[in-house]
């Protein structure tokens, strides 16, 4: 029996190590990366250009964090893009499930072609709407507040928001609404305390997301706010980095003050991150 | 209750902001890019009509590089669907059959998705950076001191260079797709393979890759698309040079409309980027047929 048993655990083990070896090697290939970005970040550029570029810190230089709220204006940039982000998520989600209702329990005749239309916004790229959007908001007066990004990022986000919405108040069974009707409940009364109350997996997988798309986003950042008051943390790093580029502790500061609160929020809860980021895709 | 579910008014009411919104900031300027395309105009004085001129100004007798900008990015789509989606599968089929430290790994490799590409773009800058980047200096400690260079800097290998942010980032994002639909399948499937005797390496191309062709379309839709609309880590590390080696059609339309202000003519790279967009995932639809 020992003997019979023996091969198949040796088999197993070399299996182990042939699989685990290229998910260890890309593992540190993804991680290396962002362990020398916060060293650097603690670093001076004497430090890092005499050669101590990888290990940990000789002097863990904290001034470098201090420096880049201080000139670098990364505490305004973080709070326009929570403040960006925040309102963007708060309309998605409210105007999502309201259109959502609408498309998917209410009867009407062009309710499947409303949703078509809704559905093909997808494929559009934001460039495409970047030149006219900034002549339009400048005509009227929304340029360089945050209006000029939380409006078109909401327009960008709402056609995968209503998709997620869709699917979810399909199975939610009618007879529920029957009930509340005969209870005496109107269409706003069924919208507010049955619907409403059912849609929070839906609100949470759209916030992620949303959060994602308007915290990372550049190009709109870069091109409808000038403001330096008024930057999200994207253009606002562009601008840093080119204020200061030769100073690479501070530049990896501001580099790791924008990553981490989404790193960190995302370790706590990496599941829902990743289902939501994926939720709209694959119902393609 | 059917006349409840029909009330116009009420349906106007829930679908205004949606549909306002939607109207005023994708509909209209996507449709006004294409108006602008048609003429001559550099934002301040007259518009003159000159119908599919610039249209054929970037295919006939370029002279701004546009041709080898969507050069580039079919280049970048390329790398994405050749060398990201197969280790994308690699890692998504090894996780999916339950190894130690399925979650660790799972959740490392989407983290670099979830970091901003201007922050990937900056990391990037510094590691290819000619004096003292990170790959010159493991170059210099392994004693490959002679192949160290300015990566960015050399038109032959910039484009290499910022290829390999874009498909270091969202290897973990299509990853994350093909696990989830590999978890999905029968696991009857599988068995049947091990019965007949079927190695790893089989079964992951002749059983599981068949089965989730749907999501592998996705992933190709998402790739090439992807690359076409490819901006951020392309602007943030070169801006499109050294002498346009990693122009794309993105940063070359910024470029022509915030700096040459030739709205015209950047409208029209816009209309050309969008029409790829359709065309391309239509044309991918059609050679993926999923049933």
């Amino acid at each position: 029996m020992k003997n019979k048993n023996k091969p198949k655990k040796m088999r197993i083990t070399a299996g182990i190590t042939a699989v685990q070896i290229p998910l260890a090697i890309w593992a540190l290939l993804q991680l290396f990366p962002i362990y020398w970005l916060l060293v650097l970040s603690f670093k001076s550029n004497q430090e890092i250009f005499s050669g101590n570029s990888i290990s940990l810190p000789t002097v863990w230089r904290f001034e470098n964090y201090d420096f880049v709220f201080r000139n670098g204006n990364m505490g305004t940039y973080l709070f326009n893009s929570f403040l960006v982000t925040l309102i963007t998520i708060l309309l998605v989600s409210t105007f999502a499930i309201m259109a959502s209702f609408a498309i998917s329990r209410m009867r009407w005749r062009l309710s499947s072609a409303v949703e078509s239309m809704f559905i093909l916004g997808i494929t559009v790229p934001l460039h495409a709407a970047l030149l006219p959007t900034f002549l339009m908001l400048g005509k009227i007066d929304l340029l360089n507040t945050r209006w000029a990004l939380i409006l078109p990022y909401t327009a960008f986000s709402l056609p995968v928001a209503i998709l997620i919405c869709n699917g979810l108040m399909r199975s939610i069974p009618r007879d529920i609404d029957e009930a509340a009707f005969l209870d005496g409940c109107g269409i706003f009364g069924v919208f507010f305390r049955v619907i409403v109350p059912l849609m929070k997996p839906a609100i949470s997988t759209i916030s992620i997301f949303t959060f994602l798309h308007s915290w990372n986003e550049l190009l709109f950042a870069q091109i409808l706010i000038n403001d330096k008051a008024l930057k999200t943390l994207t253009a606002g790093i562009q601008s840093l980095v080119g204020e200061h580029s030769t100073a690479w502790g501070p530049v990896c500061a501001a580099l790791a003050v924008a990553s981490i609160p989404t790193i960190i929020a995302y370790l706590f809860m990496s599941k829902q991150v990743q289902q939501s980021m994926i939720a709209g895709s694959i119902k393609q | 209750m059917n006349k409840l579910l029909s009330n116009k008014k009420a349906i106007v009411l829930f679908l205004f902001p949606a549909f306002a919104i939607f109207l005023t900031f994708i509909i209209v300027p996507s449709s006004v890019s294409l108006y602008y395309s048609l003429h001559d105009w550099n934002g301040v004085g007259a518009m003159t009509f000159v119908g599919i001129k610039n249209y054929v100004r970037l295919f006939v007798n370029n002279t701004d590089g546009f041709t080898s900008a969507v050069w580039h990015a079919g280049l970048i789509a390329l790398a994405s669907v050749f060398i990201q989606l197969p280790l994308s599968f690699c890692f998504a089929s090894i996780l999916a059959r339950r190894v130690r430290g399925e979650r660790f790994y799972l959740t490392v490799f989407f983290i670099p998705v979830i970091i901003s590409s201007t922050v990937v773009a900056q990391l990037w800058l510094k590691i290819f950076n000619g004096s003292y980047g990170l790959l010159n200096y493991l170059l210099t400690a392994v004693g490959l001191e002679k192949w160290t260079r300015a990566w960015l800097a050399k038109p032959q290998t910039a484009l290499p260079a910022v290829i390999i942010p874009i498909i270091w980032q969202y290897v973990g994002y299509h990853m994350l797709l093909m696990y989830t639909a590999i978890k999905g399948l029968s696991s009857d499937i599988f068995e049947a393979a091990r019965i007949d005797g079927a190695t790893n390496f089989q079964t992951a191309i002749r059983i599981t890759l068949p089965n989730i062709r749907p999501i592998i379309r996705v992933c190709v839709i998402f790739a090439v698309i992807g690359s076409l609309k490819s901006y951020d880590i392309i602007f943030m590390m070169t801006k499109g040079g050294p002498i346009g080696a990693t122009e794309v059609p993105t940063t070359l339309m910024v470029e022509t409309l915030f700096t040459a202000q030739r709205y015209g003519y950047g409208s029209a790279m816009a209309v050309i980027i969008i029409l790829l967009c359709f065309l391309l995932s239509l044309l991918i639809k059609k050679f993926f047929k999923v049933e």
